[in-house]
């Protein structure tokens, strides 16, 4: 590999964490308040859920390419792509944000309130921790995919380790295509592992 | 002595179904009254009423003189301990701070908190050098039971909420608990309710016992007074705590 094409491939696995980070950060930002929401208006539970799947199962490239005419948040480039990303990361984490808080011992939440604790102290104090581990999953699940999906943001122009790939594919040339696929495959292994173990940490004794 | 807490004609309904229809009762202040009866009686549904876990939708429930339905019910809760027989202590925190969480609830000082937490974690028999720095999972369940008692105690209210607080023990820790219960309310005298469906353990921790079924009040009276009672449903409960 040429030192050109090194420092390239440098840059841009740089630019692929960074776009992760950002649509995972925001997907995290809205997904846990919406998901501590929906546990406290369960009849909104079923339809808010239903609709963010239902994101979820459009194919990558297609939803890349709806946005691209939608004004505001599409066009071509960085903006658009972090929408879509962001967009894929909101079901895992808005997911097991919900299924944290309900998982969480009836019992434990009848002491708390038993106790005199209001529904806010109950759920930053009692919630909130002992569904951390839960809710740290989702955004596991949701980074680890996300690490994927940016590769296809290249196809609009948002840059990141698809860039290669895209190019390669071109060029019909199979080291180019590793010099995106294998960078991106790494950081999708130590995310995984990274967040796996502040996953345990988070863990509360059983 | 006056009522510290009154019962008058409470109801309580779900979908239209009563679970608890025309119950009046008086706890004077330092008493120990044990509400007892089968599955589905209501006793649960009673003691919930007391501090305001749910409403009454008949009647009314009053502690210390004013209706629950005019209490601030984080106010009444913070004045009222709760024990439950899942005794619900949260795993995430170590034992000290889950006997110290009303304290902290309430805003008091540090040190006071940490005073208050060695007196309560001695007082149920776990030194706190030992055991306040320990997690809920590394207790045995009467150990667990003990913190439950120690946290209800930990603000000093006058008023005790016990729900079947020795109910998933062996045998021998029930009794033994139930023996300290006993001695514990000898010094304290708080005013408490304690659900049950055991007739033996009603007999030892309460001065009267008021047994419920099908939602409505029964008996009430002394254990004694019980003893010698001919109601049937009381006689039901005597025999199947002879056994």
């Amino acid at each position: 590999m040429s030192p050109d094409l090194l420092r390239e491939v440098a840059a841009e696995t740089g630019w692929h964490v960074v776009l992760v980070a950002v649509s995972i950060g925001i997907a995290t930002a809205i997904g846990v308040p919406l998901g501590v929401f929906l546990t406290r208006r369960p009849a909104w539970s079923r339809p808010v859920l239903g609709l963010v799947g239902v994101i979820q199962t459009i194919p990558s490239l297609a939803l890349f390419g709806f946005l691209i005419p939608v004004p505001a948040i599409g066009g071509i480039g960085t903006r658009t792509a972090l929408v879509a990303l962001t967009l894929y990361g909101l079901l895992p984490v808005l997911r097991n944000t919900v299924t944290g808080i309900e998982g969480v011992d009836p019992a434990i939440r009848e002491a708390g309130r038993g106790m005199g604790m209001t529904d806010r102290q109950l759920l930053v104090r009692v919630e909130l921790p002992l569904a951390a581990s839960v809710i740290l999953a989702g955004v596991r699940v949701a980074t680890v995919v996300g690490i994927g999906v940016t590769t296809i943001a290249a196809a609009i122009g948002a840059g990141g380790l698809g860039v290669f790939i895209f190019r390669g594919v071109a060029m019909v040339d199979d080291r180019m295509i590793l010099a995106g696929a294998l960078p991106a495959a790494l950081l999708a292994i130590g995310a995984d592992v990274a967040l796996g173990v502040i996953e345990r940490a988070l863990r509360p004794p059983r | 002595m006056r009522p510290f807490v009154e019962f008058e004609d409470a109801g309580f309904r779900v979908d239209g179904r009563a679970i608890l229809r025309g119950f009046s009762l008086a706890v004077a202040e330092g008493e120990t009254v044990a509400l007892i009866g089968r599955s589905g009686s209501g006793k649960t549904t009673a003691l919930k009423l007391v501090n305001a876990l749910l409403m009454p939708t008949e009647g009314a429930v009053r502690v210390a003189g004013r209706a629950t339905a005019e209490w601030d019910p984080i106010r009444l809760r913070r004045r009222t301990g709760y024990v439950i027989q899942e005794v619900g202590l949260f795993p995430h925190l170590t034992i000290g701070r889950n006997v110290g969480l009303v304290p902290e609830l309430e805003g008091w000082p540090a040190a006071r908190i940490g005073a208050r937490v060695r007196e309560l974690l001695e007082l149920v028999g776990l030194p706190a050098a030992e055991f306040g720095g320990r997690y809920p999972n590394q207790l045995s369940g009467g150990q667990r039971q003990r913190v439950g008692v120690a946290r209800a105690l930990a603000a000093d209210p006058p008023l005790l909420l016990l729900d079947e607080p020795f109910g998933a023990l062996d045998p021998i820790t029930r009794t033994e608990l139930q023996r300290e219960f006993r001695a514990l309310q000898a010094r304290l005298r708080k005013t408490a309710i304690f659900v049950t469906h055991d007739m033996r353990e009603a007999a030892r921790v309460a001065d009267r016992i008021a047994l419920l079924g099908g939602g409505r009040l029964l008996a009430v009276g002394t254990p004694a007074e019980l003893g010698s009672s001919q109601d049937r449903e009381v006689q039901a409960f005597l025999e199947a705590g002879a056994t």
